[in-house]
């Protein structure tokens, strides 16, 4: 076959293997970045008209167009472009750049609103195709329980996918490219006269066999949405540029079809990189053309969008889509998956600019080439869009072709999805523990009924008690609420197109998380450690404030006594969880990773013995509380690298601020340096570190005169965010966080 | 008796100091990332000192040496092939017999370290007994230490001994036979300055400084430091008067042009 000429190996032939393809023909690259090529004038050009798209979407409020008018899906739009005469990657997720489409499957409700929210009203024809249609957000409250609505309302668990599609399922859209969709047509039509054939017929095998009718289905659309475009993507990719267009185009089917949280990208760069290196061999394309191809790619991935309402926003800031992109890392075989495409993935960032899309993600590891890891954090530096994550600790679980997902989900491509799930709020907790299962801002009953927490002073064991039973409670109504929303969003809204880029069998995971961690950690270490009088209300006999007498060790300074502790109730969380069995027999895996919501959970939390005030933000993922990580930068690390990936598999979130001028005297210093951080921090098996090289001073700059820098980038909680798309609380929370700068 | 030996005579983990504060990442101190630890106590006063906190002897909190080692330890991950330790001050050879204990432990280690200090040594060296003590034993004290050092760091502060007394407090002469001696040890020398607007910018003074410091075959590089004010607050909560409270603070710029004296191997 012409298309795969040159290719070597022979099992990914028999059957769909992309790894096995990878490990047979991709060239390792240890060099440095001087090969790259800039942006050619028609990126440049191109650049140009979507930066001033970008312009307008901002000043229209954040959305410059939504169409009411039709339901998105592979197939409801005419074909739309930038630049038609111009691009040479081409699909738009609606007939106009950043014009979006709606999605009412997740909900109705939320959509109505979402319209509503930027000036437009849900259309007629659209509210009259859903009279007849249950949602998946129908479904779910068809079944939740009270207790689960109160848990909801009091902010006990937040972010629940109940109203909105999951995400955190990616496709292998290699698999387009690779072996094109009839291949794949065929493939799942086997799976599933196989299944056909199987006894017991039992619920679960009926299932199996309608959702593997709808993958093949959803393929056939794939084709159709491809021929829209001229462009016929039955067969295998041929050269670099269809293979991106093809891979592209199955990312595109998977995103009209869904609006799910997070919907990334996978690990594509060393994938294409072997057509590029075939490409160039041949002479078919030279290294800018290559450069430009790329460009136009991560163009189109920095123009997807979804329909959000402003209180989605409020919980996950800056319009994000998660593209999630996992670059370089090692291989089982001790070489390094590093090849020039990811240099030239990075080197995007150049060529278009800094950005908060695609979501770059280095797995790092000791091993990689010297001139990578150089590469990496110089662009760390310069453009405070990328982030990392240790390779060495996740390639033993998961092999040497996973990706993240979102922010720090892991999961092995093609083999592994995850039900996604909000996060269960660990200050609120220990608070509901001492109240007897009441709200304390709502003052509600909540949880099971017990005495309030009688005793003047907190004892630490009596707490701890008071703790395990109310965990046991609130694991049990948050396992259950995921079992509901998963059942319901498998029945009412299944990604066809992600799941066909699947194995036919596929490992599950649910993913569960956590908020409020060092909150809880420096409650309890105040309780144990210092003296914590609880405050009464007079009227409701609520606790609901604290009065703490003497020092306490906080969480962030690498002391084990209260680090100890933050690992603990980890632990002991995810032990709650696995006591209830899950939907479909997922594995319970735990994350700490709040994203933007630690400001929310903040403001639905009552005062802690740690001595935060009631409304105060929690800090994001597994960060040390603001200010309170007092011995330095790498203290702080050694805290966060304490707690076990073993135990919260879903990912360990973690924000590192740092001056330029605290890590080195020049650039070539502070790359150096950041190395040495990554290296140290990684060597103790910690999971995730967002890295911002940049000044508070730049940031409040940025608050007060937003037009000097539109596109000012910066890492959150496993994710970018251009800085100017935060609310100004948000905003205000990023500033006041530890900006580590001795010199 | 050796240097050498004399030191592993001395480096007891029951020698104790007083340390003003840690440091966890240290970036600008040394080559690559490093762990600072800021001896309390020192018998200078620099118009332009940063940390006048770190001035008094008794202040600080008493550390033994194993208790720093452990400490260090759990960073030495992030040391890689460059970094390591380096002890700053307060002034670090005012306390040399517990730095000699502490790089002799970080030696055994496989450690780097590196002594950051003015070189000024004849006044305030603190022994075991508190004992004053003479010149030739001061000397075997500054050997024993580095013989268990891998860089040192120092401040040339002043180009002239008149200056020096004015503004330090202390005397370029005995700072200039540290530099002999840790030429004559073969410790690599890395010479810093600070450029102070109105005192220190001149480029015949920058080099005078540099031609002090390249009488030594041990030189392998020299920084200039701008004068900053960030310490202001620092005096203010101290009650102790600021010399330099109306001095400008340096802009990068200047550097840049003083630096264009630096041989570019030095640099």
């Amino acid at each position: 076959m012409e298309a795969w000429e040159g290719f070597k190996g022979q099992t990914w032939k028999d059957e769909i293997n992309v790894r096995d393809f990878i490990q047979n023909n991709y060239t390792p690259y240890e060099g440095d970045g001087a090969f790259l090529a800039g942006a050619t004038e028609r990126t440049s050009k191109l650049m140009g008209k979507l930066s001033h798209l970008f312009d307008l979407e901002q000043q229209f409020g954040g959305v410059l167009d939504i169409d009411t008018q039709h339901v998105t899906s592979l197939l409801n739009y005419k074909p739309g472009y930038l630049d038609k005469d111009n691009e040479l990657i081409v699909g738009l997720q609606t007939d106009r750049p950043l014009r979006r489409g709606v999605n009412p499957f997740g909900g109705l409700n939320m959509t109505r609103k979402a319209c509503q929210a930027y000036g437009y009203e849900l259309s007629e024809k659209v509210e009259e195709e859903f009279l007849y249609r249950t949602t998946h957000n129908d479904g779910v409250f068809r079944v939740y329980s009270d207790e689960i609505r109160k848990a909801r309302h009091v902010g006990i668990i937040t972010g629940l996918p109940d109203a909105y599609g999951r995400g955190r399922i990616i496709g292998d859209y290699r698999r387009v490219a690779l072996y094109g969709v009839d291949r794949l047509i065929a493939e799942k039509q086997k799976d599933k006269a196989d299944l056909a054939a199987s006894q017991p017929m039992d619920a679960e095998t009926i299932r199996r066999l309608e959702e593997l009718y709808q993958q093949i289905n959803f393929l056939g659309k794939l084709k159709d949405m491809a021929l829209l475009y001229g462009i016929d993507i039955s067969k295998p990719a041929t050269n670099s540029k269809e293979a991106i267009q093809w891979l592209y185009f199955g990312y595109l089917g998977a995103i009209k079809e869904q609006n799910g949280a997070a919907m990334s990208l996978g690990r594509t760069s060393t994938f294409l990189d072997i057509y590029f290196e075939r490409d160039l061999q041949n002479g078919v394309y030279t290294e800018s053309e290559l450069q430009e191809l790329l460009d136009d790619f991560v163009m189109k991935l920095r123009m997807a969008r979804h329909l959000r309402t402003p209180e989605y926003n409020e919980l996950f800031a800056g319009d994000p889509m998660w593209i999630t992109e996992s670059v370089g890392g090692m291989g089982e075989d001790g070489r390094t998956l590093v090849t020039k495409n990811s240099f030239r993935i990075l080197n995007t960032l150049y060529t278009l600019g800094p950005s908060a899309e695609p979501n770059l993600t280095v797995l790092w590891s000791r091993d990689l080439p010297e001139n990578f890891k150089q590469f990496a954090t110089k662009v760390s530096c310069d453009t405070d869009a990328i982030q990392y994550e240790n390779d060495d600790l996740m390639r033993p679980i998961y092999g040497d072709d996973y990706g993240i997902a979102c922010c720090v989900s892991a999961m092995r491509l093609g083999k592994d999805m995850q039900f996604f799930g909000a996060r269960a709020n660990l200050a609120k907790l220990l608070l509901m523990s001492l109240n007897g299962g009441r709200d304390e801002r709502y003052n509600l009953q909540v949880g099971p009924e017990m005495p309030v927490y009688e005793d003047e002073y907190l004892d630490y064991d009596k707490v701890c008690e008071r703790m395990a039973f109310y965990r046991d409670w609130l694991a049990k109504t948050y396992v259950t609420a995921m079992n509901m929303i998963h059942y319901m969003h498998d029945k009412y809204a299944y990604e066809k197109t992600q799941m066909a880029l699947h194995d036919t069998n596929v490992h599950r995971y649910m993913a569960f998380g956590v908020a409020g961690l060092s909150v809880l950690a420096d409650s309890l270490s105040a309780i144990k450690f210092a003296k914590v009088k609880a405050i009464r209300d007079p009227e409701t006999g609520l606790i609901k404030d604290f009065e703490t007498t003497g020092t306490f060790p906080c969480y962030g300074n690498d002391d084990d006594r209260v680090d100890l502790l933050a690992k603990e109730q980890t632990e002991l969380f995810l032990a709650a969880l696995k006591k209830i069995p899950t939907y479909r027999n997922a594995e319970h895996t735990l994350s700490i990773l709040t994203i933007t919501s630690n400001v929310m959970y903040g403001k639905k939390t009552g005062n802690t013995p740690d001595g935060r005030r009631a409304g105060e933000p929690f800090a994001p993922g597994a960060n040390p509380m603001h200010g309170r990580d007092k011995s330095g930068a790498l203290a702080s690390l050694n805290s966060v690298a304490k707690l076990s990936y073993k135990t919260c598999k879903d990912g360990i979130s973690n924000t590192f601020s740092i001056i330029p001028q605290a890590l080195g005297h020049n650039e070539k210093e502070r790359c150096s340096n950041l190395i040495n951080i990554l290296d140290g921090y990684f060597a103790q098996m910690a999971h995730h570190l967002n890295v911002n090289v940049l000044n508070r001073e730049t940031l409040i700059d940025a608050m007060n005169h937003p037009e000097k820098y539109p596109t000012l980038t910066i890492r959150v909680s496993g994710y970018a965010v251009t800085f100017n798309k935060l609310t100004l609380e948000q905003k205000k929370e990023v500033i006041s966080r530890t900006f580590h700068e001795a010199v | 008796m050796t240097a050498l030996e004399n030191t592993t005579m001395n480096s007891g983990t029951a020698v104790t100091g007083r340390i003003h504060s840690f440091q966890s990442l240290g970036a600008v101190d040394g080559p690559g990332l490093r762990f600072v630890v800021f001896l309390q106590g020192c018998p200078m006063r620099c118009m332009y000192c940063h940390n006048p906190d770190t001035w008094l002897p008794e202040g600080g909190t008493e550390y033994t040496v194993d208790e720093v080692v452990q400490k260090i330890l759990r960073y030495r991950t992030y040391f890689g092939k460059d970094g390591g330790v380096t002890v700053s001050g307060g002034e670090a050879l005012f306390q040399a017999e517990f730095v000699t204990g502490l790089f002799h432990a970080l030696k055994a280690e496989g450690i780097h370290t590196c002594l950051d200090t003015s070189g000024v040594r004849q006044t305030g060296i603190k022994t075991d007994k508190n004992e004053s003590i003479c010149s030739t034993d001061v000397e075997q004290i500054l050997q024993n230490l580095l013989a268990v050092t891998d860089l040192v760091i120092c401040d040339i502060k002043f180009t002239t001994e008149k200056d020096y007394l004015a503004y330090a407090g202390g005397s370029l002469s005995t700072v200039l036979s540290f530099l002999s001696l840790t030429e004559a040890a073969g410790v690599p020398l890395w010479v810093r300055h600070v450029i102070v607007p109105g005192f220190t910018d001149s480029e015949a003074e920058v080099q005078t400084m540099i031609d002090l410091a390249r009488r030594h075959t041990n030189l392998s590089r020299i920084e200039l430091l701008p004068f900053r004010k960030l310490c202001v607050t620092k005096y203010e909560s101290l009650g102790i008067p600021f010399r330099c409270a109306d001095v400008p603070e340096c802009d990068e710029a200047t550097i840049k042009r003083l630096s264009s004296l630096i041989p570019k191997n030095l640099r």
